[in-house]
């Protein structure tokens, strides 16, 4: 066994992933408003569904605002309920 | 006296000086009702994300005042009762969205904070 080849058991980590942050908390926004579809986008995927809070980064009060907020857009025919390519 | 927002389609057959009839009566129904209008801004003909009541747009209209709570019970009778209003919304505005309102209304988000509400 060559002596400089060194086996890990785990892969190494390459790059750190970005740290994510609730851009609600970092830029003091208070209220989510259900009107701004162009913000509201940023929470929700290709179909339409709203993203976790893993991916989109938000703390759960204001992943509640978002959540809030993009059901009423959805209720009032600004966004729509499920479709495809939405972006 | 809280702070109220009502959003309401419109049938996109409506003309537009109905459409202003429209507004105007509500405008009037709650100044009846003993609210203040603050703010009405029409957005006029846009396309729906779905449609509803097999049309595919309608006519938006955002209607900001304040009233006593008692008043909306009496808005709502009125609004299922019209035909011409599709779909209706009333919301509570909390502090920060009155702040927000306002901010956005005389400009203040253009392009303040980087990328987050654009005007």
């Amino acid at each position: 066994m060559a002596k400089n080849e060194i086996k890990y058991l785990t892969a190494i980590k390459q790059e750190k992933p970005k740290k994510k942050f609730c851009r609600f908390r970092k830029y003091g926004i208070k209220y989510v408003d259900y009107k701004d579809i162009e913000f509201l986008k940023k929470f929700i995927n290709e179909q339409g569904k709203l993203l976790p809070r893993r991916l989109s980064g938000n703390s759960l009060k204001y992943q509640r605002k978002v959540q809030e907020a993009v059901k009423k857009a959805r209720q009032m025919a600004l966004l729509p309920y499920v479709t495809d390519l939405l972006k | 006296m809280n702070h109220y927002e009502l959003m309401v389609i419109f049938t996109p057959v409506l003309s537009d000086e109905d459409y202003k009839a429209a507004q105007k009566k509500y405008a009037d129904l709650v100044a009846e009702l003993g609210g203040a209008a603050v703010h009405s801004h029409p957005w006029g003909l846009k396309s729906l994300a779905y449609p509803i009541q097999k049309k595919t747009t309608g006519i938006y209209w955002v209607f900001e005042f304040t009233a006593p709570s008692s008043a909306n019970e009496k808005l709502k009778i009125q609004l299922l009762r019209d035909e011409k209003v599709m779909r209706h919304m009333i919301t509570r505005l909390d502090k920060y969205a009155v702040e927000y309102n306002h901010v956005k209304r005389n400009g203040g988000f253009a392009m303040q904070n980087k990328e987050k509400q654009e005007a």
